[in-house]
């Protein structure tokens, strides 16, 4: 194959493609209409369906367009007699054997087939034959499946090869006995699993909890953004009347291409969750009563009002709020002369916000991930953090790139890689070790722990792999930002990277972590990203030394804290605790004062920065429930209550254009000021706790995403460990055993797992089951229960 | 003129020892190529001078195959021998292997030779246990003769050969359906391009041949193309092992030169079975359409006669039918086993070769429509060159075949709801 | 108490079994352990009375780093693996053309009526299990069966008699 360009006829249309595309795509740009069903252009050519036959000048077969390519002077004919025969003929032999029942079926009005049908089929069947029957198996609680209408184009045996990277769905039995699926009765456990549903040409599989709920005419559709992870993935929200009926990808090649998560396309069930909070609350001698939002948002700016001492007023916002939500609640809480504003949760040290004069990222485009060399990633589980970057990396790793690993447990990859499996605690030595390897430079207590590590096989062959320079990356992770030495993984990570030449990548938790650093909504940055002079208490700090009151926006205590106990215990014991949020849970009910019921998700207008600075502006889509109202409304009411200047906004696009006017010139960096001295605060000693946020326990929405809870990825509260420590511990045949952290302590469920390092018991967070307990690392005791 | 290539040990007593084989000049010509380092391009040249064509059936010019792959490409190159014999009617390969493996085997080391591959695979149908452990006795006696190996008689080439085993799937003796099942797969042909020539087993350059093709090998290079062109005709080089069987006294597998009379043939075969009267023959196994009896008796055994008119000489299965058979059983039969047997991928096949069986069997039954000869020939014209592997060629050409010739029997099962001929 | 550990590979199958294994495996390039698998299901179905269960083929799966539907994908495509239990012998009966001419299907009925059982069926001793094949290539013998690995060759109802007789 050359680059030249070639110049074929199609249809007696004169068109230019480079030599060696396959035809399908060069009609498809030119806008030819070409009938297909197995042809998906992120998938494999699989020519396998036969419907885009086509007329090529001395060829005597029909050749499939999507498998045929383009050569200097070919002459195609889409529609001529011979290659409408054969088209129509592909039609009839696909009509013989699949069911003519479209008014029952759930992709009736959205099916390829039909559509194709209507263009190439014939009035009435030929075949009189009773029709093939396919026995269904359950494959789990995101996707139905209905395989008697399967045309075995196997786009989604494809799809599972080339882009989730796990083979669960397959092509069993020969001929006309062929079925797809997963052959036993199993779940499909992949985080990207539900785009089958989107790639199945007919209604053999098709979205469990959208299933019989409406007709594709019935619907609606808007325009979203996810706003569970750093991605930012677009999505088109289907809605029929004032509802979400269900969630689609909206192509967007350099962010999510066409893909979208599981969680971003399901987590829209939680929208609709029973404990929806529908009116304003006030808490009256102990007991909860509805009130009109006058009374409540009066009394949220006494509450807050009346503390006057500086920085006692403490904002914990989450970073799944709109920018212009986590706007508006800096300015009002920087308005009461408060600097304890936060939004980094989970996050489990921040002894380096001092050095960080601007907001941190993922360091590049995430396009550029699918073309990077080598990647270190610290405690990183990217696939059920961030599945549509995990699915990049892969892309990477397939090309060629040279993936590394530090991680607190084994994790399940799917492509070629190594992984450095260590305790938390020891993660800092084996990425100093790499730093070492490569040559890094620290000052102070970072040099001592450069001297004192030993280069391994591993840390030599990670720090020569990252040598590549620009095309690499060293990735700090969820699991890096929840440990307690995170600055000292991340100095690590900048010295390591800085000795190799490649790029430092900071993984933002959520889909407004950038955007949330670019609004003010951290301590240590002012709105436009700009560095503070004097920086609030962080998060932890916020809850350590508890304030008099809070403002809490979008969270809940317990699940989405990096200390869990400390979350509720520092709560309860404020004077006033005001949380905006769109549910209603005995956790708050216990915290807080005021309950504001607040819009989420596609209920509100907003935008989201994503990892790599990409502002992406959303419309409301449809009304919040009962009184609930959109979150910059309430604070700019607030405000105004409590006569702060600058909140008389109508629209909340004025909100965003202030923000961006400030940020003018902001810039994204993740090069820390230099001579920060940092000690390690793990211990290496004893039985070292290791936790995860399980992927569907990260925030809210998805906690009540009914579908999502009930797979494999919604965690469970449970203490994993290796069978060998847990025969150490003399827990290898018990039940239950309880855990003792920091005077906290919990009776769990015990699962002996491999993955999980000898001298490490595993509990996830984000669960309401583990919340009782303390930060996910840290020293622990275990005994039989 | 019989027996000269591949069944030329056929008279020793357990010819397929090695002792055996070199008794009778076996590993000569190997030996002559190795010490002489004979330029691989002559070898090529000799075996398109052959006129040797692809013995599984497809009949294409071996030398020209040979010739597409780049020698001096880096990394493996592969030579595949193709013995899933199991187009219906064929039994030559199984007697090449039980027989004569090492003449194959040393085919197969002349052919790496040629090409430049050092490692091979010949792919044995799951079912000929028997032929897969002589293969593997010959292999081993191979290896242990310096034969096989590294650095074959200090020739410094090397030559290394396994046997695959296949597990029961006619479509694996497509070539791609073959190189995918040698990787652990299910035996799903490939869309051609790209050719095995330039991605082929494990994506690297591959040459794919009959097991009669291969095992041809070794005399041609002894005695030279043109001797083996002269033993042929025109277009037809060679002699060529024709397994015959139906309604015959002496079934069996015959090595003549190619373009001799089906007559002498079936003379050879112990001529009709109980004196019946030949009423048909399917000259090149059950894919090729069916030629009436009288017709056959007028023609020769080689590509272009059968051809000519209207089937093939495929890979010389030729099933001689008595006028006791109905010949709509007999396609019912066939078009049971392309349903069976076709790999599911492409639609036309997957649900075309159902509907021809399907529409057969109704007509076999008495249950035939009036309709139903022109929706056989439409449905086999829908599938016929609209799949990815020719399957479903092979699917549709008995049925155009058998409507071309004996469409009046059809119809008389249609009209009368029973057979012709008294036994359907 | 769960437990995810999988198992060791040097766990699965006897030693005998993983040798063979080893031998298939031997003769591919080391990073197609995957063309093992092929001779790997016989191996193992030969070992399990002639028939193959999920649990066989998830361990086929795990021995050869293969994923487990790729490996069912394997075992259904193919017509010599047996996913249900078949007699000790497994008596296959060619039907094709060839031998259909040469009244194969007499041969059949002889079989059933013998056995009392049809195609896809196993006697009630397990003893026999009869199954319908496509052309075996051994047409010049029509008609024609395979016991095991055994084929048969130029049958008659007496000589079918005799084989059976001869059989274990």
């Amino acid at each position: 194959m050359t680059d030249s360009t070639v110049t074929i006829e199609v249809d007696g249309q004169a068109l230019e493609a480079k030599a060696g595309t396959m035809l399908i795509d060069v009609t498809d740009a030119a806008g030819i209409t070409l009938p297909r069903f197995c042809y998906h252009k992120k998938l494999s050519v699989a020519a396998n369906c036969r419907m885009c036959l086509v007329e090529v000048e001395k060829v005597p077969k029909p050749l499939p367009a999507c498998a045929t390519p383009v050569t200097d002077g070919m002459k195609v004919y889409t529609r001529s007699p011979k290659a409408l025969a054969a088209q129509k003929g592909t039609m009839e032999f696909l009509l013989i054997n699949h069911p003519l029942d479209c008014p029952i079926c759930d992709q009736g009005g959205e099916c390829e087939l039909q559509d194709v049908a209507i263009g190439y089929g014939r009035d009435v069947s030929r075949y009189s034959e009773g029709k093939r029957v396919v026995a269904d198996k359950n494959i789990g609680p995101l996707i139905a499946t209905d395989m008697t209408r399967c045309i075995h184009c196997t786009r989604c045996v494809r799809f599972g090869e080339e882009i989730a990277g796990i083979r669960e769905l397959g092509a069993t039995g020969r001929g006309e006995h062929m079925v797809i699926g997963t052959y036993i009765e199993k779940s499909v456990d992949s985080e990207l699993s539900g785009n089958v549903i989107d790639l199945c040409p007919v209604g053999a599989l098709t979205s469990k909890p959208f299933r019989f709920n409406a007709r594709a005419w019935e619907l609606i559709q808007v325009e979203g953004v996810a706003p569970h992870d750093s991605i930012g993935s677009n999505l088109n929200l289907h809605l029929r009347g004032n509802q979400v009926m269900r969630v689609h990808p909206r192509d967007n090649e350099s962010i999510n291409e066409t893909w979208i998560s599981d969680r971003d396309r399901f987590s829209y069930e939680g929208l609709y969750s029973s404990d929806r909070l529908t009116t304003p609350m006030i808490k009256k001698s102990g007991e909860w009563i509805e009130v009109n939002w006058e009374m409540a948002l009066e009394m949220a700016a006494a509450g807050l009002g009346e503390i006057q001492e500086q920085d006692q007023v403490g904002a914990l916002l989450s970073p799944t709020a709109t920018l212009e939500e986590l706007y508006l609640a800096q300015k009002l809480i920087r308005g009461l002369g408060s600097n304890s504003i936060d939004s980094r949760l989970r996050q489990g040290d921040f002894r380096l916000d001092a050095g960080l004069k601007q907001a941190t990222w993922l360091g590049l485009k995430i396009s550029e991930i699918d073309s990077l060399d080598a990647a270190l990633v610290v405690g990183g589980n990217l696939r059920k953090e961030q599945p549509i970057l995990a699915h990049r990396l892969r892309k990477a790793a397939l090309a060629g790139a040279t993936i590394h690993f530090i991680t607190p447990l084994q994790l399940e990859l799917n492509y070629e890689s190594r992984q450095s499996i260590s305790t938390p605690a020891e993660m800092v030595t084996r990425l100093a070790a790499v730093a070492k390897a490569a040559g890094a430079k620290g000052s102070g207590s970072l040099t001592t722990l450069l001297n004192s590590v030993e280069v391994d096989e591993f840390a030599a062959a990670a720090a020569e792999a990252l040598k590549g320079g620009d095309g690499c990356a060293v990735i700090l992770g969820a699991m890096a930002q929840s440990h307690p030495d995170y600055s000292l993984l991340y100095s690590l990570a900048v010295s390591l990277a800085e000795a190799c030449g490649a790029k430092v990548s900071v993984l933002p938790e959520a889909g407004n972590s950038v955007g949330a650093q670019l609004a003010g909504a951290v301590p240590h940055l002012l709105p436009g990203g700009k560095s503070a002079q004097s920086a609030g208490p962080d998060a932890l700090s916020m809850l350590k030394l508890p304030r008099k009151g809070y403002l809490l926006l979008g969270v809940e205590p317990g699940v989405d804290f990096h200390n869990p106990a400390l979350s509720q215990s520092a709560l309860q014991s404020a004077d006033t605790v005001v949380a905006l949020s769109a549910y209603r849970t005995p956790e708050l009910e216990a915290c807080c004062d005021i309950l504001l019921p607040m819009a989420i998700f596609s209920e509100t207008s907003g935008t989201y920065v994503n990892a790599e600075g990409v502002w992406q502006r959303t419309r409301g889509a449809v009304k919040p429930q009962g009184e609930a109202r959109p979150g910059w409304k309430i604070l700019r009411v607030l405000g105004n209550l409590l006569n702060q200047q600058g909140f008389d906004y109508t629209d909340p696009d004025e909100i965003g254009e202030e923000l961006h006017a400030l940020c003018n010139g902001a810039s994204l960096d993740n090069k820390p000021v230099q001579g920060l001295d940092l000690e390690p605060k793990l211990g290496l000693d004893g039985l070292q706790r290791g936790g995860d946020t399980p992927l569907y326990a990260s925030d809210p929405l998805v906690r009540r995403a009914s579908a999502l809870q009930q797979t494999k990825d919604a965690g469970q509260g449970v203490m994993r460990l290796h069978p060998k420590e847990a025969e150490r511990q003399g827990l290898n045949s018990a039940e239950n055993a309880v855990i003792k952290q920091n005077g906290y302590q919990a009776t769990l469920p015990v699962a002996l797992d491999d993955a999980i390092p000898e001298g490490c018991v595993w509990i996830s967070t984000g669960l309401r089951s583990t919340s009782m307990l303390g930060q996910p690392f840290g020293e622990v005791t275990v005994e039989k229960a | 003129m019989a027996n000269e290539v591949c069944l030329r040990t056929l008279d020793l007593e357990r010819p397929w020892l090695i002792e055996q084989y070199q008794s009778r000049g076996g590993y000569q010509v190997l030996k002559k190529i190795l010490s002489e380092k004979t330029a691989p391009d002559a070898i090529i040249e000799e075996v398109k001078r052959s006129g040797l064509r692809g013995r599984g059936g497809a009949g294409f010019p071996t030398g020209l195959k040979w010739s597409f792959i780049s020698r001096n490409a880096p990394g493996q190159k592969y030579v595949v021998c193709n013995s899933d014999e199991g187009e219906p009617g064929t039994f030559k390969d199984r007697d090449i292997l039980r027989y004569n493996p090492h003449q194959l085997i040393e085919g197969m080391v002349i052919a790496g030779y040629a090409i430049g591959a050092s490692r091979g695979y010949n792919y044995i149908r799951g079912e000929f246990w028997e032929p897969y452990e002589r293969f593997e006795q010959a292999l081993e006696e191979a290896r242990e003769a310096g034969f096989l190996g590294e650095n074959i008689l200090g020739s410094g080439f090397d030559f290394e050969l396994h046997s695959h085993l296949g597990a029961g799937a006619y479509i694996c003796g497509e070539e791609t359906a073959l190189l995918e099942s040698i990787e652990g797969k299910k035996g799903q042909p490939r869309y051609k391009p790209p050719f095995p020539a330039h991605f082929g087993l494990y994506g690297c350059p591959t040459i794919i041949n009959n097991t009669e093709s291969l095992a041809s090998i070794p005399m041609i290079m002894e005695k030279g193309g043109e001797w083996f062109a002269d033993i042929g005709v025109k277009n037809s080089g060679g002699s060529k092992l024709f397994s015959i069987s139906g309604n015959i006294n002496n079934p069996g597998v015959f090595e003549i030169p190619m373009g001799t009379p089906f007559s002498e043939l079936l003379e050879m075969a112990g001529g009709m079975k109980d004196g019946r009267k030949i009423k048909a023959v399917i000259p090149g196994g059950s894919s090729a359409p069916v030629i009436p009896g009288e017709q056959m008796m007028a023609l020769n055994m080689d590509y272009d006669s059968i051809a000519g008119a209207g089937s093939m000489l495929g890979s010389g299965a030729v099933i001689v039918l008595d006028d006791s058979n109905c010949m709509v059983k007999i396609l019912e039969r066939m078009s049971y086993f392309y349903h069976e047997e076709s790999c599911g991928q492409c639609t036309p096949c997957r649900e075309g070769t159902g509907w021809l069986y399907r529409i057969v069997h109704r007509i076999e039954t008495g249950q035939g429509r009036q309709e139903d000869l022109d929706l056989l020939d439409d449905v086999a014209d829908k599938i016929s060159g609209k799949t990815i592997c020719a399957l479903g060629d092979a699917a549709a050409m008995p049925v155009q075949g058998m409507l071309r010739h004996f469409r009046h029997e059809f119809q008389y099962h249609i009209d009368h709801k029973r057979c012709m001929v008294g036994v359907g | 108490m769960t437990t995810t550990t999988a198992k060791e590979t040097s766990e699965l199958f006897t030693p005998e079994i993983r040798a063979e294994i080893d031998r298939w495996i031997a003769k591919y390039p080391p990073e197609w352990k995957q063309s093992a698998v092929m001779g790997a299901l016989m191996i193992v179905q030969e070992n399990n009375g002639g028939w193959l269960t999920t649990e066989l083929m998830d361990q086929v799966a795990a021995y050869l780093d293969m994923p487990p539907i790729a490996v069912y994908e394997v075992a259904t495509f193919y017509s010599m693996y047996e996913l249900k239990p078949v007699g000790k012998h497994k008596i296959c009966v060619c039907t094709n053309v060839s031998c259909m001419t040469n009244k194969s299907d007499l041969i059949v009925e002889h079989l059933e009526n013998k056995l009392g059982i049809g195609f896809g069926e196993v006697t009630e001793d397990g003893r026999f299990s009869l199954k319908e094949v496509e052309c075996l290539g051994a047409c010049g013998g029509a008609p024609m069966m395979q016991i095991g690995k055994q084929y048969y060759e130029n049958l008659t109802p007496e000589i079918v008699d005799a084989i059976l007789e001869g059989l274990e």
